[in-house]
């Protein structure tokens, strides 16, 4: 490999060619600090602007400091890190930009998670000595996200992310100088705009500018109202990474600890998200095998390929950027929403309720499932099916503020029926996961023989685009796609536009690595180590259930036995399958 | 009858504001009406610099230069002028020395020390007439880079003429043609001109673009064959629709003749050339943020390397000079590199030209060789200082230079020893100031013009600046401390340290080259709270002289807050505490006995 040397901080150091002072700086144990850099390694996410110019350091000859996180190592290049030049001018920058910062850290949703903050405690800034006009924006809220421009730094990771990683493109930076800040066209609401709520924008900002909704009240309340009944539903991602939030290592697998908390706190049913991907499994699965044999036979207006429809971003992304492709994906409603959907009709009725008088609530890795929640259709003269919905980081809030030591809960079990579930149904929560499950369910299905193999190894892993051909003995060579960002899924929504798409079946996630690094988890601060170990605990939460097939689960089968009938029933459409609507963005510029 | 007179007026954009097509069309009336139009002919060129008299005409092959000349004056000219020879005496330029009128062009103080090598053709020929272009060797460079010379050889010669980017950084221009010939061979590559001139009073590159753009297109292909383009694309501000209208006549008329487009002269080489239209912003200047905003992007610049040569416009190899770079590459080509770089001084070859404004005489644009002095250009070819007051400062290089002082008006002027005066050459702008500006209040000026323009990517432009501005504002309200000085000092510093892009990093210049030169005024606004210049309104005093006062009550009744005091017949007092600064008292004032401290 071609390498060069250089000296940082009076040590040589070799590095390949192309390598940033930064980076060379961190193999050396010199840590540069930054805040608009942002990488995570291995997800093709990453903002390089140089803006926020906090990594400044000196080098030798240079007319000006260099910015670590951009400057490439030059051969015999003599770098200071911290020379009194480079360090004065660093805490110079960053009282600049706290000089027009509200500083309210106090009341700040970020607080203890900002990486501002963070700087600001570790350079020691004990007062501010500029003074003068500070940026004045209003707050604006959607019905996932919640904008404070003035917490802003411009340090654009959100617009890369929007732009460059879900090709969305709904926020960007507007106005110049000292007004500049990251908006959307025209000033617009969030949801005014092409914005899918997919909330990566909240992910990867370093301060309180983004951040989810916050719902927590809502269900003290809740709990607290003697009229109704609360229970809880709780998604795949969320059981590898809530650990974090107490100080557990990543990919800690707390799903018992989960069930006990959410008793602790005061709910009367304490139900699991994985029980309705089973469901999902058996409804998609069943549309999947009706296409494909439909297309197989010839069947011309059968739309190929089906893609998913679980992940609420990707649901917006095609209302608003596809609407016209919107027969492509499963009519399938999501899992939360089948479970809201049974659980105020089934449920209700088992234990005797109105269903107004029975409070659904969600806890998701995904600030986009809160405005699935909101969505018309998925609910009954107003009265929605899942009432609302939590963040991880928001159910970490909940435990804190019940009085919970969440480590030394002992681990409780899921309620009965609708908390049983299978290995294909936890890994929903990992890219290629609801792909693998269907696979597990409809291979069998499709051949009418047991599986040798239920690990698809073929359709794991973290690239952002993954296909395989699986063969379906007698059927088929079944071509599959496992797409994550939406700049990966607008690629075959244009295959699908130009009659070039190659797959029968595609999985889309809009987050990185699926949901276990939803907007809704635990901040990793673009450490991608987090994000693998998610990824690797939620195969071993796979690996551990006795039961891994959807269509094994036998609260499953008790349901279409005592409810559903069987999978795509009528009943089941009517109410386990939605539709999609045109809700492409028109601007009218006057 | 062959045409024996031309009769030049100026289209340019300073003259043309002054109706100087009236004037063409009383001028063609005139030689109508006295069947002369075979004798004559109204020419309308480019800018001839002098823009202080505009508009102006011009009678060739005498020199008689017209000065303020009105449309009434037409018939005048034709009668006198063209038809009796006689010039006529009132529209002649006057030498303010002497005070006697000048004949000619060449005997102007304004004209004999410039040199007009980038300007050759401005004021010369009919800039929407390419024939006049060709006349005066247009295009005759092109011909002889494609069928006499390799483009190695055209990048050779251009390299030894010694010619620096004219934009402002001076970077050398053969090494950035060549840079640019090497970067990926065989592909897609773009030749750019940036024509987004936005320094405050500066219109170079307005006047060359208005003047002489085939020039420009010339150049530009020069270029193209040189790194291996087959495309140009000119930046321009919208905001200068006569350069633009001009430029779209000559691209259609080069393209018409063969000049531009496929198989230039037979040579199988193709050179197109499109428009782009900026906002005018003036951090697109920055060559970065060009190619950004000429991609439909947010004008705004990154970090280098990249740089354009290795990964321009769209991603590709992209070669960017400013309008007055190219407009030397022709003469170069046809005159020769030893010819060239035998003008000016040792590293700064050639001429510049600059935009002369500001407290002196001769208002205008002017090109001189480089190591010409600040005195000559402010003394001789500037005319002096108006109404005769005192020289206290230059300022060149616009917002991201500095403001010189008496003791560098000796100093011959280029690239580097301008910056080691502490200022820069930019693109040419030189605003000169007299005793009555306040030097606080001018640093105050550009940096208000700074942070209005940054693009507010990064922190110490964004934030910075306007702190610098807020700060400065303190002073010359008059509640500036010592300790804001020291922070003035350390934040400049810092930003020149920091900021991501030229603008940003040059921007505490007109700050740090006025505490440099004129510490003496921060000092006095902060600690005696004054204000020499009398500038800064916040720290003007107004005082009634009793002995003057005759206790006429003309001040008392018209100023609008009450401020004034005083009984009839004696002498009034001014509460300084009411007082708004206004300045109607003194001129109510018929004894003189109210001034200002």
């Amino acid at each position: 490999m071609d390498t060069i040397k250089l000296t940082i901080d009076n040590r040589e150091v070799e590095v390949p060619r192309g390598t940033t002072i930064l980076k060379a700086a961190e193999q050396m144990g010199i840590r540069i600090p930054t805040l608009c850099h942002f990488e995570l390694d291995g997800l093709a996410l990453e903002n390089r602007p140089g803006g926020c110019r906090v990594c400044v350091v000196e080098v030798v000859g240079r007319r000006n400091l260099a910015p670590a996180c951009i400057t490439e190592c030059m051969p015999d290049m003599v770098v200071k890190t911290n020379s009194f030049r480079a360090l004065n001018a660093r805490r110079t920058v960053l009282e600049l930009m706290l000089s027009d910062h509200p500083n309210d850290c106090l009341q700040c949703p970020k607080s203890g998670k900002c990486e501002l903050q963070a700087l600001a405690a570790d350079m020691g800034i004990r007062e501010i000595p500029f003074k003068g006009q500070q940026s004045q924006y209003a707050k604006e809220f959607s019905p996932s996200i919640v904008r404070d421009a003035n917490k802003c730094i411009m340090c654009r990771r959100c617009e890369s992310v929007c732009h460059e990683y879900q090709s969305v493109g709904a926020i960007g930076a507007v106005e110049r100088g000292f007004p500049a800040v990251v908006s959307t066209a025209f000033g617009k609401n969030l949801t005014d705009t092409n914005c899918v709520l997919c909330g990566q924008c909240v992910a990867v900002c370093p301060t309180g500018a983004l951040a989810e909704v916050d719902n927590t009240g809502k269900i003290l309340r809740d709990i607290a109202n003697p009229d109704v009944k609360t229970c809880v539903q709780v998604a795949p991602a969320v059981r590898v990474a809530l650990g974090e939030e107490f100080g557990m290592p990543p990919g800690s697998i707390v799903t018992g600890k989960i069930a006990a908390a959410l008793k602790a706190i005061g709910f009367d049913y304490v139900f699991d998200t994985d029980w309705s991907a089973d469901l999902t499994i058996m409804e998609e699965g069943t549309e999947v095998i009706g296409r494909l044999k439909a297309y197989l036979a010839g069947d011309k207006d059968v739309k190929i390929p089906i893609m998913t429809s679980c992940c609420p971003a990707w649901v917006n992304f095609y209302e608003k950027f596809y609407p016209e492709l919107r027969d492509y994906p499963s009519t399938a409603k999501s899992p939360q929403g089948m479970f809201g959907a049974t659980v105020k009709t089934y449920f209700a009725d088992k234990i005797g309720i109105p269903r107004k008088n029975l409070i659904c609530v969600s806890v998701m890795p995904c600030v986009a499932k809160k405005y699935e929640c909101e969505r018309e259709e998925l609910g009954v003269n107003g009265d929605p099916d899942v009432n609302y919905s939590i963040t991880t980081r928001e159910l970490a809030r909940l435990i804190k503020i019940c009085n919970i030591d969440f480590n030394s809960l002992p681990d409780a079990e899921f309620d009965s029926p609708l908390g049983a579930s299978t290995g294909a149904a936890v890994i929903f929560g990992v890219t290629g996961g609801v792909m693998e499950a269907a696979l597990r369910t409809a291979v069998e299905v499709l051949t009418g023989e047991t599986l040798p193999r239920i690990d698809f190894e073929e359709v794991r892993g973290l690239d952002g685009v993954r296909e395989a051909t699986i063969p379906v003995p007698g059927v088929a060579d079944l071509k599959v796609a496992v797409v994550y960002g939406l700049k990966n899924a607008r690629t075959i929504m244009e295959q699908i536009k130009a009659g070039e798409c190659p797959y029968h079946f595609v999985e889309v996630m809009a987050c990185p690595g699926g949901c276990i690094d939803g907007a809704g988890q635990p901040y990793h601060h673009g450490d991608a180590s987090i994000v693998k170990a998610r990824h690797a605990a939620i195969y071993e939460a796979d690996r551990n259930m006795p039961i891994r097939k959807s269509h094994e689960n036998p609260e499953i089968q008790a349901i279409y036995k005592e409810f559903y009938g069987k999978p795509c029933s009528e009943k089941s459409h009517h109410l386990l399958h939605t539709i999609y609507f045109d809700k492409k963005i028109k601007f009218d510029i006057d | 009858m062959a045409v024996k007179m031309h009769i030049l007026v100026c289209g340019g954009t300073g003259c043309s504001a002054s109706a100087s097509h009236e004037i063409v069309a009383e001028l063609n009336k005139e030689l109508v009406a006295h069947d002369l139009t075979d004798f004559a002919k109204v020419v309308v060129t480019g800018c001839f610099g002098f823009c202080e008299r505009g508009p102006i005409v011009k009678i060739i092959p005498d020199n008689t230069f017209y000065t303020r000349v009105k449309p009434s004056d037409a018939k005048e000219i034709i009668e006198e002028h063209i038809i009796k020879g006689r010039k006529v005496q009132r529209l002649l330029y006057v030498a303010p020395d002497t005070n006697q009128s000048v004949p000619d062009s060449k005997h102007m103080e304004f004209y004999k020390k410039q040199l007009r090598i980038a300007l050759r053709n401005c004021g010369f020929i009919d800039p929407e007439n390419i024939e006049e272009s060709i006349a005066r060797d247009g295009y005759a460079a092109l011909a002889k880079c494609l069928t006499e010379m390799t483009p190695e050889q055209v990048i050779a010669e251009i390299k030894k003429s010694g010619l620096r980017g004219r934009g402002g950084a001076g970077f050398p221009t053969g090494l950035k043609w060549e840079i640019a010939s090497k970067s990926r061979p065989g592909e897609q590559k773009y030749v750019v001109c940036n024509a987004d001139e936005g320094d405050p009073g500066a219109f170079m590159d307005r006047s060359l673009l208005e003047g002489d753009p085939h020039s420009i297109l010339e150049a530009m292909a020069i270029c193209g064959y040189c790194i291996g383009a087959s495309k140009g694309l000119i930046y321009i501000r919208a905001e200068y629709p006569l350069a633009i209208h001009r430029l779209q006549v000559a691209i259609q008329q080069a393209e018409e003749y063969g000049l531009l487009g496929k198989d230039i002269f037979g040579t199988g080489f193709d050179f197109e050339i499109e428009l782009r239209y900026g906002a005018g912003a003036f951090v697109c200047g920055e060559e970065t943020a060009l190619i950004h905003s000429m991609e439909g992007k947010r004008g705004e610049p990154t970090f280098k390397p990249p740089f354009p040569a290795q990964s321009g416009y769209l991603g590709k190899p992209t070669n960017v000079n400013n309008v007055e770079t190219y407009a030397n590459i022709p003469v170069i080509i046809n005159k020769g590199a030893d010819w060239f770089a035998s003008i000016g001084t040792e590293k700064s070859k050639g001429t510049k030209v600059f935009a002369l404004a500001g407290k002196i005489n001769n208002v205008g644009l002017i090109e001189v060789p480089m190591g010409i002095t600040l005195r000559e250009i402010i003394y001789e070819i500037g005319g002096g200082i108006k109404g005769g007051k005192k020289f206290k400062a230059v300022q060149t290089g616009g917002p991201s230079g500095g403001c010189l002082t008496e003791k560098h008006l000796d100093t011959p002027i280029d690239y580097d020893s301008l910056v080691a005066a502490g200022s820069m050459m930019g693109s040419g702008g030189m605003i000169v100031m007299d005793e009555d500006d306040c030097m606080v209040a001018i640093a105050k000026f550009y940096l208000g013009f700074t942070v209005d323009e940054s693009c507010g990517k990064c922190t110490p432009c964004r934030v910075g600046n306007r702190r610098l501005l807020e700060i400065l504002t303190k002073i010359t309200d008059g509640k500036g401390t010592m300790e804001d000085l020291e922070q003035l000092k350390n934040l400049s510093a810092v930003i020149k340290d920091t900021a991501l892009c030229g603008l940003g990093q040059t921007s505490p210049n007109p700050v740090l080259s006025t505490i440099s030169n004129f510490w003496d005024e921060y000092v006095e606004h902060v600690v005696d709270k004054k204000c020499r210049a009398g500038q800064c309104k916040a720290l003007k005093k107004y005082v009634i002289d009793p002995a003057k006062c005759k206790g006429c009550t003309a001040c008392a009744r018209a100023c609008p807050v009450s401020a004034i005091s005083g009984t009839v017949k004696n002498p009034h007092v001014i509460n300084q505490l009411d007082c708004i600064k206004c300045g109607t008292c003194i001129e109510k004032c018929k004894f003189g006995a109210i001034s200002i401290q």
